[in-house]
């Protein structure tokens, strides 16, 4: 048998491999629905994954807290910093409260809080997922009657989902808190205007919408790190580059899920 | 009995077994054995449920497998055991509760009586006392002996065995081949040993089935095996390099791979 050689086209071969990835990545977002509502369902399912929730809420949680009061700290400090300087500009540096609670609570609490979660915790459960499949473990609690989606995959799903909430709001006291200290302590801004401005300007309104960026947050951070880790090719090289991948979706997933909750909370 | 019918698996375009039709009898000992690659391990995994057949059915009694709700799937493992190639112990918990994992999951008993339970197990299979001891802190041998004891701990009635020799000593293999058959013989446990390493496959097996690129070549009783007149049978059975199965696995001519340009599609004609 002869075989013949034809060479393909530069855009040939740059469209037909756009193609195929654009599929794999429609096929992708169609099998961690899947995975996850099939994870979800198993919420109600017995026996009960309580214990493993709390164990879960624990590690990813208080694990991540000082990252979360470190970063609160210093995202804090720096918007009191700028907020002073450009606000000093129009004689309104008593806004300076109002404007770093905002911010933080809006955005940049919820934001930068996923960030350091997806660092953080999220890493860690694509790749303690993926090395449980590369060395067999999920095929061996299959085998001893115990469900991995609903062991493994769901505690982690639920415990970021709460988790991300609860270390947002003190990344938001903490942020708020460090702002006072560096804009009343160090910059001389008034106490009782930083603490009215705060408490006039920062509705109900936007703690709900800061909350409710959280829980999304943290179900998207659950959902994506289980789901790269539970599909990750078993080779350590398949897991190396699922860990990379799932903080890169997430991280690009938080910005753009944020700009839509924002357009709809404004 | 387990029995497969036309069991067939395919990842993409690789054939990694053809369609099968396979028998296990109940309360024996079944060694599947052949050659890397010749889909031996898929096989176990198809008849213990942990892949899905492309095509074909795995009928335990008168249930398939592949069709049963997951709930049954699951009632029916809590009766199976399996010995994974690599032990595929939880690395997150210590020796006793790697073995005492499936009589927590599955199991009303008190702590004291799991205790005596895995201390029994370990004893069996030489590690009692290691019981605090993590995964990561274990020899491979003393893994594969700690998984051992991990199948064994529901006493199930059918063991799934991938490689359980592959990687050990010789004392400690011969003891993990004894316990094999030893407990099958006790307890009328229904075996079914992948394997690569002919005498000990050969030496526990009451039936032994050959595989060779996906399909079933031989199969029958131990001796039946050993005077098979088929060149290939005898082939691995002596561990030849020269006979009718190749020693490369390729497919495509040598020159032309030599010669295929990179950004090049190449057409059959």
């Amino acid at each position: 048998m002869s075989d013949l050689f034809i060479k393909q086209s530069a855009p040939a071969v740059f469209f037909g491999k756009l193609g195929r990835q654009a599929l794999r990545g429609v096929e992708q977002i169609g099998d961690a629905t899947m995975l996850c509502f099939q994870a979800l369902a198993l919420i109600v399912a017995r026996p009960w994954q309580g214990k493993h929730f709390i164990l879960q809420l624990s590690a990813l949680g208080v694990g991540s807290l000082i990252i979360i009061v470190i970063t609160g700290a210093f995202t804090g400090m720096v918007l009191a910093l700028q907020g002073y300087y450009t606000l000093a500009k129009f004689g309104s540096e008593s806004l300076l409260g109002a404007g770093v609670g905002m911010s933080i609570i809006r955005e940049l609490g919820p934001v930068l809080g996923a960030f350091m979660i997806i660092g953080r915790a999220g890493s860690s459960i694509t790749a303690e997922i993926g090395i449980m499949r590369v060395t067999e473990q999920t095929d061996a609690l299959e085998m001893m009657a115990v469900n991995p989606m609903q062991r493994i995959l769901l505690p982690r799903i639920v415990a970021t989902t709460l988790a991300v909430p609860l270390l947002v709001s003190i990344f938001d006291v903490i942020g708020i808190g460090s702002g006072y200290i560096v804009g009343v302590e160090l910059l001389g801004v008034n106490p009782g205007a930083y603490i009215a401005e705060l408490i006039a300007k920062v509705t109900m309104h936007d703690l709900y919408g800061g909350w409710v960026k959280a829980v999304v947050f943290g179900f998207m951070i659950g959902a994506i790190c289980t789901y790269m880790g539970y599909r990750s090719e078993p080779t350590t090289e398949g897991v190396a580059r699922a860990t990379t991948q799932a903080v890169v979706i997430a991280s690009v997933g938080v910005l753009i899920v944020d700009y839509i909750l924002t357009s709809f909370f404004l | 009995m387990i029995r497969g019918e036309a069991l067939c698996k395919r990842f993409g375009d690789v054939t990694a077994l053809n369609p099968t039709d396979i028998s296990i009898g109940t309360g024996k000992i079944t060694a599947i054995m052949g050659g890397s690659g010749s889909g031996k391990t898929t096989l176990l995994r198809l008849l213990a449920g942990l892949e899905k057949p492309t095509s074909g059915h795995v009928w335990y009694g008168d249930e398939d497998l592949c069709t049963m709700p997951v709930k049954r799937l699951y009632e029916l493992r809590e009766s199976m055991g399996m010995l994974f190639q690599y032990s595929a112990l939880l690395n997150s918990l210590n020796v006793y509760n790697n073995v005492a994992f499936p009589l927590h999951e599955h199991t009303e008993l008190a702590e004291e009586v799991i205790a005596t339970m895995v201390a029994m197990k370990l004893e069996q299979v030489g590690l009692r006392g290691f019981e605090k001891l993590m995964p990561s802190e274990l020899s491979g041998g003393m893994a594969k002996r700690v998984a051992f004891a991990r199948a064994m701990a529901m006493d199930p009635k059918i063991v799934f065995f991938d490689e359980p020799t592959s990687g050990l000593d010789p004392i400690s293999a011969g003891v993990i081949s004894t316990l094999i058959q030893e407990t099958s013989r006790k307890n009328r446990m229904t075996s079914v040993v992948v394997t690569h390493d002919v005498a000990a496959g050969l030496a526990i097996a009451d039936h032994v089935i050959l595989l060779w690129q996906g399909s079933i070549i031989a199969e029958g009783p131990p001796d039946a095996i050993r005077e098979s007149d088929d060149a290939r049978v005898q082939q691995f059975l002596q561990g030849r390099p020269d006979g009718p199965i190749p020693f490369s696995r390729s497919t495509t001519s040598y020159i032309d791979d030599l010669t295929h340009k990179p950004g090049t599609i190449r057409l059959e004609s």
